[in-house]
């Protein structure tokens, strides 16, 4: 009977202390969030301020639609064609945007495959090598696609080129990583049993663990694709190409009804490349070698 | 076969992993062609040893040596042609599951293809006849074009001795190679091992978990304690008061002590 009290006293002690610990936490994590909130200035009056103008703005957007002439020709104020006046070149554009997200992504992918393996723990043939592999990964990684994109524009000029590479370059970073962590969790019997045999480093990857983590792999290279056709919009804004460059200008020149025009079509393009990939990854992870 | 067979020479062999020392100065010297069965129960060390044969395992201090080579001051190439001539077989078989067999068997290749070419998945047609000839030999050739995890066990554990085969090894270690099959593919795979200790006069030391097997298989029989050699000598004279002798335990208890742990539950009802 003692033994029980004194259970429920522990546990009790033990529930208080919890919750103590719980306020406690609270309090020091909402005194950091109004910390940087003033740093970051982001005060709610100004939040205030800024919502009827945003909702404005969004007002403005939206595109100038009669039901009655929907279906109309392009010079008819009120239809989809008027709406999309331009939507040839810009569906160019659009696909411009893709070409230079599917680049990237390849090009991207191929080296983070040559730079994985190394920068896989279990593979690695010490840790030194592993833990250079790792940095220049980081290093790939940390620098995001638009400042390389402002670096390469001035480098290279305006234009397709330099957007390919600045995601390409993040894609490296990126793509590395996620694949030396799939190469990480693979099965390790196969490796020791083509060392065994007397096989190199190299030709053990590629027989005892390029198999078993190339679906993966190829899962994570569609999923990097469907990011790199957003970061591939977004390049286009500092002169990367593509429908980024096109959006940028019409933004600074406030033609409201071609921004939601434009940015509709983003959104049907993002959607389709989204859905297709995820028909191709599902396929790919079922599929045999 | 023309391949020079040499006697493996193992002298004051040992392993330590931290504090734990999993072989502990082993003398051993297995000659040419001999069928040499290792018993003892978990974490006798017996996969210590073999894996320190391969240099898998690299050992603590001692020495092991191949006629005139001395395996463990191996480097580079040279210790990757000492894994070629020492092949090795698993008690989880390791093939490579989403490969089909034949590719599993060209796996023994590996070491006698210039590197490029074998990265790109190029062999040549002898080699794949060879791998053809060595399926057939266990008649393993209907699944010849198979994925290798579609196959039982019995069958894995026969391509992966293919795949050692390809090798063109001088001797064969085999790490409990029939701890995961059932009685009669447990017999195939022993069987298969006889056969090429006698028709290639291959050198085989074999990790081995039941006593029997050792008795019926092997020429000769290791058994190890802790890390040290306690029994060697012919199948023979292991009986049941040698093994009471060295393990204080009866045949049964010592099979059922390396049992899984649900085993005894079993028992139980």
């Amino acid at each position: 009977m003692s033994g029980a009290t004194s259970i429920e006293q522990a546990f009790q002690a033990r529930r208080r202390q919890r919750r103590a610990r719980a306020v406690a936490g609270g309090a020091l994590l909402l005194g950091l969030l109004i910390v940087s909130a003033v740093i970051a200035e982001a005060f709610l009056d100004a939040l205030g301020a800024g919502l009827p103008r945003m909702g404005e703005y969004f007002g403005r957007l939206i595109p100038d639609l009669h039901l009655a002439e929907l279906f109309a020709g392009s010079k008819i104020q009120g239809s989809l064609a008027f709406w999309m006046y331009r939507a040839d070149s810009w569906l160019w554009l659009l696909f411009e945007t893709s070409q230079i997200a599917a680049l990237a992504t390849l090009a991207g992918a191929m080296i983070a495959v040559l730079l994985c393996f190394p920068a896989a723990s279990n593979l690695a043939p010490n840790r030194a090598t592993y833990l250079v592999f790792r940095r220049l990964l980081e290093l790939f990684r940390t620098v995001p696609d638009i400042v390389y994109a402002l670096i390469l524009v001035w480098a290279f000029g305006v234009g397709p080129l330099a957007g390919i590479l600045a995601i390409g370059l993040h894609t490296v970073g990126a793509l590395g990583k996620l694949f030396a962590e799939v190469v990480e969790n693979s099965t390790m019997g196969p490796w020791h049993a083509t060392l065994a045999t007397g096989a190199n480093w190299a030709q053990c990857v590629r027989y005892a663990i390029l198999p078993q983590v190339l679906p993966n792999f190829l899962s994570y290279v569609l999923l990097r694709f469907e990011v790199n056709v957003r970061g591939a919009t977004v390049i286009g804004f500092v002169g990367a190409g593509g429908i980024g460059q096109e959006l940028y200008q019409v933004i600074s020149f406030s033609y409201y009804q071609e921004i939601s025009a434009i940015v509709a079509l983003i959104i049907l393009g993002v959607v389709a490349i989204d859905l297709s990939s995820a028909w191709l990854r599902h396929r790919a992870i079922r599929q045999p070698a | 076969m023309s391949i020079a067979r040499e006697s493996l020479r193992i002298h004051g062999l040992s392993c330590r992993f931290g504090a734990v020392t999993a072989v502990d100065e082993i003398d051993l010297d297995v000659p040419a062609g001999q069928m040499l069965a290792v018993i003892g129960r978990s974490g006798a060390g017996k996969s210590t040893l073999l894996r320190m044969i391969n240099r898998l395992q690299e050992p603590s201090t001692g020495s092991i040596a191949y006629g005139p080579t001395d395996v463990t001051a191996l480097r580079g190439r040279a210790l990757r042609d000492w894994r070629r001539d020492c092949a090795m077989i698993f008690q989880q078989f390791n093939l490579i599951g989403r490969a089909d067999v034949l590719t599993n068997v060209l796996i023994g290749r590996l070491n006698h293809r210039p590197w490029l070419p074998s990265l790109l998945g190029l062999f040549t047609e002898a080699e794949r006849a060879m791998a053809v000839q060595a399926l057939d030999r266990f008649g393993l050739l209907d699944i010849a074009l198979q994925r290798a995890d579609t196959l039982s066990g019995g069958q894995q554990q026969r391509v992966a001795l293919c795949r050692a085969l390809l090798q063109e090894p001088r001797m064969l270690l085999a790490d409990e190679p029939i701890a995961s099959l059932d009685p009669h593919n447990a017999r195939l795979v022993m069987d298969a091992l006889r056969q090429i200790n006698r028709e290639d006069g291959l050198t085989i030391l074999a990790n081995l978990h039941h006593l029997d097997t050792a008795r019926a298989y092997c020429d000769r029989v290791v058994a190890l304690d802790r890390g040290r050699i306690v029994f060697d000598d012919i199948p023979d004279r292991l009986t049941p008061d040698v093994i009471m002798a060295i393990y204080n335990i009866t045949e049964q208890e010592f099979h059922a002590a390396d049992t899984p742990v649900a085993e005894p539950m079993r028992q139980i009802q």
